[in-house]
């Protein structure tokens, strides 16, 4: 059944947008913490945990997101457990940021002069109090401005969710163009929610990376 | 429950993977090129252009940049037959990622451009250098020598997202995957013989951008 595309079709798609933004947002919430961990682990002074944390980076960021996707899918069926579309894909996304922000953290957290960890080890604080009190406050600065443009990166990336069937706004746009065969106004369409969405936050990276480079 | 792994059957399909192996190390060539050459044509126009075709080279690389490659795939793959232009989809698939990175590299050009002090623009034109000398000699290649770990990355990135290409049906290696996935059925198994293949070549493109790099910028 073939329709002509209506004034309530961009309504739809504009609605499509939040499982767009809740994807990102769990994504963020599993990626974090998980970034975080391989970051300290990345930071200790044992050469096989730095590398552990090398390799986990190195693999995460060196498979398509595509893949991370479908192995997901895929992968917990076989291990006798079904998961819906939306928590494959918040996983995926998950290890994926990791990956991403765990080196982003990694970089920021090493950037901090030696010194700060002399003088808070001296003091006796453990490396996870170092690390608490005195490091990660300062590379918090220094980690912001990519941080914030890595959450574009993960916006648009969970367009690709689409291919496992999670709808969100990309696959809405593919099930409007599918039935109503107006593929390019319904892709132009979606395109210009993406970059209303991103646009913003990309301005805001700068702004914050600039602040930053004033600053110092 | 016991899930019995068959490998078999994808490793039989081995033919299947070694074409889409095939044309995805084209379109990644094709595209780093033609990709790096408009980026570095963007990147010049947003530094030395004038005032209109300077915001003309943001705005482009501000739109592709704040949307997804899956989008810009579908639009350029309904938008030419629609504007009366046919072409064969790996033509599409390598015009809309070369369109994408083009816009990436532009941004990073542009920075390594901007990251030459003045004064050694000033010093070319004392030495009675011409502008294309300057430009070519005093900064483009020390430029690129600044940038060229960045860019290097945003190839590999661009390397492994031509597999998105396989939403246009470009038969490339992700495409071939799900190929013999829909004919095997063996999910699983050819996902994971995937993420290994991609996971080859970008540690094998790291090594060459690395050998590059001494070659090139060997002092």
């Amino acid at each position: 059944m073939i329709r002509d595309l209506s004034w309530i079709d961009p309504v739809y798609l504009v609605f499509a947008l939040r499982w767009t933004i809740g994807l990102t947002v769990l994504a963020l919430l599993g990626g974090a913490p998980l970034g975080l961990l391989v970051a300290a682990i990345g930071n200790t002074k044992r050469p096989a945990m730095r590398w552990l944390a090398q390799g986990y980076v190195g693999i995460v960021q060196g498979v398509p997101l595509l893949a991370w996707l479908f192995l997901f899918f895929f992968g917990f069926p076989i291990m006798g457990v079904e998961v819906p579309a939306w928590l494959a894909a918040s996983i995926a996304l998950s290890v994926y940021a990791s990956g991403f922000l765990g080196e982003i953290w990694r970089g920021a957290i090493k950037s901090i002069p030696r010194t700060q960890w002399e003088a808070s080890g001296s003091i006796g604080m453990s490396y996870a109090e170092q690390l608490r009190h005195v490091i990660i406050p300062q590379a918090v600065r220094i980690a912001t401005p990519p941080t914030v443009g890595f959450v574009v990166q993960l916006i648009k990336n969970t367009s690709l969710a689409s291919v496992i069937g999670f709808v969100e706004l990309t696959r809405e746009g593919q099930m409007t163009a599918a039935a109503t065969l107006a593929q390019l106004p319904v892709y132009l369409m979606v395109g210009t929610l993406y970059f209303i969405l991103c646009y913003p936050i990309t301005v805001y990276s700068r702004t914050l990376e600039r602040r930053l480079r004033g600053v110092r | 429950m016991a899930y019995t792994f068959n490998f078999r059957d994808v490793f039989a399909a081995k033919d299947a993977l070694l074409d889409g192996l095939a044309l995805t190390l084209q379109l990644t060539a094709t595209t780093i090129v033609f990709g790096f050459i408009i980026g570095l044509g963007v990147a010049a126009t947003a530094v030395y252009g004038p005032r209109w075709a300077r915001r003309a080279a943001h705005a482009y690389v501000e739109v592709i940049r704040n949307t997804p490659l899956i989008v810009q795939l579908f639009i350029v793959f309904f938008g030419l037959p629609s504007i009366g232009i046919k072409l064969d989809v790996i033509t599409v698939a390598t015009i809309g990622l070369a369109i994408n990175l083009a816009a990436y590299a532009a941004e990073i050009i542009r920075a390594g451009i901007e990251s030459i002090p003045r004064s050694q623009v000033e010093a070319g034109v004392s030495l009675g250098f011409t502008r294309a000398q300057i430009f070519r000699h005093v900064v483009l290649i020390p430029a690129l020598r600044n940038v060229y770990p960045s860019l290097m990355s945003q190839f590999i990135l661009l390397m492994l997202a031509t597999s998105v290409a396989s939403q246009i049906a470009a038969p490339e290696l992700f495409y071939a995957g799900s190929i013999i996935q829909s004919r095997t059925y063996r999910d699983f198994e050819v996902y994971t013989v995937i993420a290994i293949a991609y996971l080859v070549l970008t540690v094998c493109l790291r090594l060459l951008f690395g050998a590059v790099h001494r070659l090139a910028f060997r002092r």
